[in-house]
């Protein structure tokens, strides 16, 4: 789970991480109001739950107190890559000697946490990774012992040409995202860019921070952080119902059970030249109702042609699907045909509940996307 | 042989008074896996389906000889019951469980590494050497025993690549987890399955997401003397929804499709498009 910057500066500021002085804001008033208080010139860059804002206009530095309910005009009510700008905030100029980059993630390779530096900053890390992997400097660490703080010294030491004033300020603040980071349960903790200003201090200019979705369960102050509005309505409503939903620009909508083999039926739908309208896994335990909820979210996609339903049974019994099937196509009047492939577990009764239906049976997978594809016209 | 799990595995059942916990050991004892005991705390002294339950592992443990157990327990006590498990002796842990905690995974994992114990997972359908044993929760009659030995990422999809290898039938197919953080990896297997005398062929089944298909690859190129065939799924799947891009950076990898496919033709892998193309490749190597 994604939170916003300001957010997580807010997480950073109780963490004792040193951040610019900022308001975050709803209004162009607002803005105004929080530029006088702060002082000019300020940066309002817009919140949002994407990368790339600075690109699409959602940065901007302001020089004079008169500019700035404009500019912040400008940016609230954008759409950057499809969310819209609802907050903003209202930041210090910082005085900037340099920018660095400063990181926790667990490495899925060595199974720990890393902590990761470069003096590579204000570039996204993994341009930095794939250009110049040599600028990045990292220390693995153990999760009984957390953190140590020679281990933050020397990541310090290496970014700051051996200055041991500025690594020791640098250990202070790794070691306080450290604590972020195994506390709340991160997936990823960033500062990009971690600024040395004009004096010699340390300031986090950025922030973001992402919570393990597996952990959300013992952190109702990672869950209270959730910004609802910028998730798709139909993949929250499917993942209420135990769905694991994602709308795409096709047009075969598609039923599977299971991430892997849903993904596998998207690609063969592509491979035989047509165009998924969505992945769609309807998870390990079937219940008819889930098959319900399932075909009404994809039926209210506009673009489904035909759907295909891809069961390889195993905890998910055949019959259920088929009878939610049914189910569905008692409640709503589905016009679109659908194609169903049900193998494994009661595999048999579920062709015989659909026997006599308009349901197109197909024996294997390779049949059935090729003949959702066929009757979705082809894909386009 | 097959790998992992074999006729003179003996499983305790983690949870084994629970719905799922009770329905599986039947599957797998009907199977004619030596499902020894189950374990729920407070319920010992009781039996599910013919099988002693006990309070703890280490009484389980001592009472049956176990060496492996299966968990099923909610994701929220799943890596207690890990612990449980590798502080019982026991050698191998499968769990089930889809949900649990990353950094929990990476502290328990780590203690299990300590006492020689291997965790299987977790969010896997676990292992099955078809004929001799089960220790999961895949369909069994879409399985045979035969000379493929199949590793995946996937539970699903593994069950539709194994009832594709047609004739040749599997040797052990072992369902790794799609989590970040596992017990078990591809190379894990990998280097299992080249050692077996009774796998003649592999097949890896991947996923977009992470760089544990580049490392196979590379190892299979330098070690591997089977024929290994390969599959990627989430070709088409959006960018950024679902692929944890951070986890990939420590390699320099960003964990796409195309990169995986163009390290398995690096290694040699034989890169499998559709399922059923299975059996005629396999039919050309063996």
């Amino acid at each position: 789970m994604k939170v916003h910057e300001y957010q997580a500066k807010e997480i950073f500021e109780q963490a004792g991480i040193p951040v610019p002085r900022e308001v975050v804001c709803a209004t162009p008033a607002e803005c105004a109001a929080a530029a006088r208080a702060i002082g000019l010139p300020v940066v309002i860059k817009a919140q949002v739950l994407v990368g790339g804002r600075g690109k699409a206009g959602g940065v901007k530095r302001v020089e004079k107190q008169e500019q700035v309910e404009a500019a912040a005009g400008q940016i609230l009510g954008m759409d950057i890559k499809g969310l819209r700008v609802e907050k903003v905030l209202v930041a210090e100029c910082a005085d900037i000697a340099k920018e660095y980059y400063v990181g926790i993630i667990v490495d899925r390779v060595g199974r720990k946490p890393v902590l990761m530096a470069s003096a590579a900053g204000g570039v996204e890390i993994e341009q930095v990774a794939r250009e110049t992997p040599e600028k990045i400097v990292k220390v693995e660490i153990d999760p009984a012992a957390g953190l140590l703080g020679f281990q933050g010294r020397n990541v310090g030491m290496a970014l700051f040409d051996g200055d041991a004033k500025l690594a020791r300020s640098f250990a202070g603040i790794a070691a306080r995202l450290y604590r972020v980071f195994a506390s709340r349960d991160c997936s990823l903790i960033e500062i990009n860019p971690l600024v040395r200003l004009g004096d010699g201090s340390l300031l986090a200019l950025d922030a973001k921070v992402n919570f393990d979705d597996n952990a959300l369960f013992r952190h109702p102050d990672n869950e209270a952080m959730r910004d609802r509005a910028a998730e798709e309505p139909k993949e929250v409503e499917a993942k209420e119902a135990g769905l694991s939903y994602i709308k795409l620009e096709g047009n075969v909508g598609c039923v599977v059970n299971g991430a892997g083999l849903a993904m596998a039926t998207m690609d063969l739908i592509k491979r035989y030249g047509g165009e998924p309208a969505n992945f769609l896994d309807v998870g390990g335990s079937s219940s008819p109702d889930k098959m319900v909820t399932a075909m009404r979210i994809i039926l209210s996609d506009p673009n489904v042609k035909a759907i295909l339903v891809n069961i390889f049974g195993g905890i998910t019994r055949c019959d259920d699907i088929a009878t939610g099937l049914l189910a569905a196509k008692k409640q709503a009047d589905i016009r679109v045909p659908v194609v169903a492939r049900l193998t494994g577990t009661n595999a048999e009764p579920a062709r015989a509940l659909l026997e006599g239906t308009d349901v197109t049976p197909a024996a294997t997978m390779a049949e059935a996307v090729k003949k959702a594809v066929e009757l979705a016209g082809g894909g386009k | 042989m097959s790998i992992l799990i074999d006729e003179k595995t003996r499983v305790l059942v983690q949870g084994i008074t629970g719905r799922d916990g009770a329905f599986h050991a039947q599957a797998m004892k009907s199977y004619g896996t030596q499902v020894v005991g189950g374990v729920t705390p407070g319920k010992g002294g009781q039996s599910v389906e013919g099988i002693p339950v006990f309070d703890s592992v280490a009484e389980a443990a001592r009472a049956t000889g176990a060496d492996a157990s299966i968990i099923f327990v909610p994701a929220a006590f799943a890596t207690d019951a890990m612990y449980e498990a590798a502080d019982g002796g026991l050698k191998l842990v499968v769990c089930v469980a889809e949900g649990v905690p990353t950094l929990d995974m990476v502290r328990v994992l780590e203690y299990c590494r300590g006492r020689g114990t291997r965790v299987l997972g977790p969010n896997c359908p676990g292992a099955i050497s078809p004929g001799k044993a089960k220790v999961g929760i895949m369909p069994a009659a879409s399985f045979a025993r035969g000379c493929v030995g199949v590793v995946s990422r996937s539970g699903t999809l593994t069950y539709e690549i194994a009832a594709n290898t047609g004739d040749f039938g599997q040797s052990t197919v072992i369902g790794i987890g799609g989590d970040p953080v596992i017990g078990t990896s591809f190379l894990d297997c990998l280097e299992l399955f080249n050692a077996d005398p009774e796998t003649r062929a592999i097949v890896l089944v991947g996923e977009i997401g992470g760089t544990d298909e580049e490392r196979a690859a590379d190892w299979v190129k330098r070690n591997c003397r089977k024929p290994v065939f390969g599959f990627i799924a989430g070709q088409t799947a959006p960018p950024g929804k679902r692929m944890g891009h951070a986890g990939a950076i420590i390699s320099g990898g960003t964990g796409t499709a195309p990169e995986k496919i163009a390290a398995f033709e690096a290694a040699g892998i034989e890169v499998i498009y559709e399922p059923q193309e299975l059996p005629g490749r396999l039919a050309a190597k063996l």
